[in-house]
């Protein structure tokens, strides 16, 4: 199931912003369907990596290959188009519109009829139209927000929206999808639920996944990959089990013991 | 060569003018992110209070023109003006301290609206003679300079550049030395951590609406001794083009905005003196100021002495 | 749902037709409002399409209004020979065509102008978009008044008074059916999108720029033809007759009704020019306290305060549902 090449590859990427190197020789790859997790301490440099991989920031070196494509630079939209989703930190969902709209908004990349065709409102308009009405109210359905449709998005709970913005996500059809945070402001029951949603978005959809996140529960209870990165620098990279154990991993989140950085008296 | 040092002369004259006009809004956007449309208006508020106390003034230098005179009604303007714009920032813009930014926008356009026009129904709409503060002859420069003593430098100029270096360096020393500036510089940072630190901001807000007001007070007085003509629309050009020339050197920023206008200004006097030449009508002075805005904004919107802000995605 | 939008607007049409064969019944004075009622909603609509249903704040509508109004004078006083050319085909279908060319010619410019100054000036947000919008607003007023053949500042007279009822209402029909009908598709959710969060929009795909330009285009084709319906009934245009205040009465309008809703904008753009209109009327009658005459004649400092109070209680205007959000700390 896995392909040999991978889905998404960052080659020695670094970004500086004036004095400050966020990222640094950064070198990672996400195979096809893969579930990976991305960790590391506050301020590391994560939500940096997504905004380079999402085209938000444009990396001072190094490159970004989408199914072998350079994509590093590219405008957000034009990443979007090549099959890479992602849900934000801070929740951004269209305030303004209904539950259903904001899943219906995100279609509009694969529209074959623009904006002639809304005017006209012919025969293909129509059908494009309800197919994707019906798309969207399958997603909806699918994740258990389709007794809210026509809600606006600003009335869910927190949970919701969360799970709102990851369909949102899905509608546009990703290859890659990459999730900031989900589980922020989560209580353990609403985490344990989104450790099954994010396995069960990855099986039914068939795609990869790519998670920041700080719960650890999460994060070796899903990822099939670990990476762990601090000041920018990656320090680690494997399994739950080797990430657990991993001296540098452990210095990093917990600073070093005092006797023993004094070294052996 | 005489020429164009004379222009330059004329180009930074109007230019300081600009500059002061320009520290206001550069000030109010650090502090509060936000464009004070009604700024240039306080120019013109300005330059009528000089108009209604110098013959009250004058009446003590029997009608005639005098330096102590020109003085008390250049600190009166300022004073007026600087209360008017804490009031104004008070009513108009503190209620919507939180709404988005066009909300404010908005308003600032309403308030400014409302000054032009019950300036014209309360002051008339008609252009007034401004009384002469100072006795405002041509400075002979001395034969000895050789080509320099063709050139002709009237007192205005010399007192508009003067008043402005020194309200600048005042300014700058409010800014850099003082708390209230030190206030002021952490504001346009981080409001919140601002007012975590124990500061109030309401009042540096208020300060700095003040500040910024009463430089305008001063830029209309000084415009009104250099050109005695005063009408209620007057701030709307000079308003528009100081608001440029903040841009130009960086909206936020103090200093760029001192360079934005003094640039401005010569860029503008230099184009009308030399359209001939460049087979351009002088008709389009006007559009210089917006011209160059956008070719600012298309290349580099953080102006000359700017930062780069990011938004945190 | 969908099958329906055309054939009302086809209905519209008509029924407009049929009205305005009546219109000789209507007196001059409020024959001349009802038009201009309908000439406003026509800045209105399409402005909304761009402040509000887009998020982007222009304050130079009356700019291409200009345009269009100059081109479709342009086009009717010089373009004779076309005139003369349509006239085998009857004296009403000749002057339907060559007006209608005209419109279209003004509405085409006046699009190519905010092809012009949307591209460079839609990458800024906010505050700077709108002193662009209105710096080129001014440089448009600047250069037709430096410009002979258009009459400079001392205007242009139009010979012929092409528009009527028929035209203007149609025109009107006409914008609320593009607008409506735009921002009811799914293509059409994407305007919405970048008002709401233009990042979360490029995230999911939405082309913002392309939509920005699309809608500032839109806009200001549409006020091209407002600004030739304009010029063919007042016979005579001149550059400050489309100065800032005429786009600040516009965004007024657009506000009033609330942006986003454009049947609100509608209802706000008749009842500002029904308003002053009314006000005046009665600034003189002997009831009227001698110091609010002016104010009721010229009512630009009421308008002022209307603006500044609606700002404070109820920015979101009278028909606007859309919470405005609060600015995270």
């Amino acid at each position: 199931m896995s392909d040999p090449e991978p889905l998404l590859d960052l080659r020695d990427v670094t970004v500086q912003f004036g004095g400050l190197k966020a990222v640094s020789g950064f070198n990672f790859s996400i195979r096809h369907g893969e579930l990976a997790g991305l960790i590391g301490p506050n301020g590391a440099g994560k939500t940096t990596i997504f905004n380079i991989i999402t085209g938000v920031y444009r990396p001072t070196g190094g490159s970004v290959l989408f199914e072998g494509k350079a994509v590093a630079g590219k405008k957000p939209y034009l990443i979007t188009k090549r099959g890479i989703a992602r849900t934000f930190q801070n929740i951004r969902l269209f305030a303004s519109m209904s539950v259903f709209d904001n899943v219906r908004a995100a279609f509009n990349m694969h529209l074959r009829h623009g904006i002639s065709h809304a005017l006209w409102r012919g025969k293909g308009f129509r059908a494009e139209e309800t197919r994707i009405a019906s798309e969207a109210g399958e997603l909806l359905d699918i994740f258990h927000l389709g007794k809210h449709r026509d809600v606006p998005c600003t009335t869910l709970c927190y949970g919701d929206q969360r799970r709102l913005e990851i369909v949102r996500a899905l509608a546009t059809r990703p290859k890659l999808i990459l999730l900031d945070e989900p589980a922020a402001g989560m209580n353990p029951t609403e985490k344990t639920e989104l450790m099954e949603l994010i396995r069960f978005v990855q099986e039914k959809f068939q795609i990869a996944v790519l998670l920041v996140e700080h719960d650890m529960r999460v994060v070796m209870g899903i990822c099939q990959r670990i990476v762990v990165l601090d000041y920018g620098i990656k320090i680690a990279e494997g399994c739950a089990s080797e990430i657990k154990t991993n001296q540098a991993v452990i210095r990093a989140y917990l600073g070093v013991d005092e006797t023993e950085a004094a070294g052996p008296t | 060569m005489i020429y164009f040092l004379q222009q330059l002369i004329n180009g930074l004259s109007l230019g300081a003018i600009y500059a002061l006009i320009a520290l206001g809004y550069t000030m109010v956007y650090g502090v509060l992110r936000f464009i004070n449309f009604a700024h240039g208006d306080v120019f013109m508020i300005g330059a009528f209070a000089g108009l209604y106390i110098a013959p009250l003034v004058m009446k003590y230098s029997n009608g005639g023109p005098s330096w102590p005179g020109a003085f008390v009604v250049l600190v009166a303007a300022m004073a007026i003006c600087a209360i008017l714009g804490i009031v104004i920032e008070k009513l108009a813009y503190r209620p919507l301290r939180n709404r988005p930014r066009l909300t404010v926008l908005i308003t600032a356009i309403g308030v400014s609206l409302f000054l032009e026009n019950f300036g014209q129904y309360a002051f008339g709409v008609d252009p007034q003679y401004f009384p002469s503060l100072i006795n405002n002859h041509s400075i002979a420069i001395p034969a000895s300079f050789g080509l320099l003593s063709h050139l002709r430098i009237k007192v205005s100029q010399v007192l508009i550049f003067a008043v402005t270096m020194f309200l600048l360096l005042f300014l700058r020393f409010i800014v850099t030395k003082t708390k209230l500036g030190m206030a002021m510089r952490a504001l346009s940072v981080n409001p919140v951590a601002t007012s975590l630190m124990g500061v109030n901001n309401d009042v540096v807000i208020s300060f700095t609406f003040g500040l910024g007001s009463a430089l305008a007070g001063a830029a209309g007085i000084l415009i009104s001794i250099q050109q005695p003509s005063v009408d209620p629309l007057m701030g709307l050009q000079p308003g528009i083009k100081a608001f440029v020339a903040a841009v130009l050197g960086g909206i936020g920023n103090i200093p760029g905005a001192a360079l934005g206008g003094v640039l401005l200004g010569v860029i503008e006097t230099l184009f009308v003196a030399y359209s001939d030449q460049l087979h351009i009508s002088s008709g389009y002075r006007d559009a210089v100021a917006f011209f160059l805005l956008i070719i600012i904004l298309l290349f580099k919107p953080t102006g000359l002495l700017g930062r780069v802000e990011r938004e945190k995605v | 749902m969908f099958e329906r939008t055309k054939a009302t607007l086809v209905a519209t049409l008509a029924a407009i037709f049929v009205a305005s064969r009546f219109s000789s019944h209507i007196g001059p004075y409020y024959y001349d409002i009802i038009l201009s009622i309908g000439i406003n909603i026509i800045l209105a609509v399409s402005l909304n399409l761009v402040n509000g249903y887009t998020g982007q704040f222009s304050l130079g509508h009356a700019g291409f209004m200009s345009v269009g109004a100059y081109a479709a004078a342009c086009f009717t006083t010089f373009g004779l020979p076309v005139l003369a050319f349509l006239k085998p085909l009857g004296s009403f279908l000749s002057v339907s065509i060559f007006f209608g060319l005209a419109l279209f010619l003004g509405g085409l410019a006046a699009g190519l102008a905010g092809l012009l100054v949307g591209i460079p000036s839609l990458r800024l947000k906010g505050d700077y978009l709108a002193i662009v919008t209105l710096g080129f607003g001014e440089i448009i007023k600047v250069v037709i008044e430096n410009v002979d053949v258009l009459g400079r500042s001392r205007g242009f007279s139009v010979a012929a008074a092409y528009t009527n009822l028929f035209w203007v209402y149609a025109m009107a029909a006409l914008t609320i059916y593009v607008v409506l009908n735009l921002v009811n598709s799914t293509y059409g959710r994407g305007f919405l999108t970048i008002r709401d969060d233009e990042i979360a929009a490029e995230a999911m795909g939405i082309n913002t720029t392309k939509y920005k330009v699309l809608a500032f285009c839109l806009a200001a084709a549409f006020a091209g033809i407002a600004g030739g319906l304009y010029a063919h009934d007042k016979q005579f245009i001149y550059p400050d007759g489309f100065n800032f205040l005429e786009s600040i009465n516009i965004v007024t309008m657009v506000i009033l009704g609330g942006m986003g809703s454009t049947w609100g904008v509608v209802l706000s753009a008749s009842l500002l020019t029904i308003l002053p209109v009314w006000l005046r009327s009665i600034a003189d009658k002997p009831e009227i306290p001698h110091w609010l005459t002016p104010l009721l004649s010229n009512l630009t400092i009421p308008y002022s305060l209307l603006l500044i109070l609606l700002m404070l209680t109820r920015p979101q205007g009278l028909f606007g549902g859309i919470a405005l959000k609060r600015k995270k700390a």
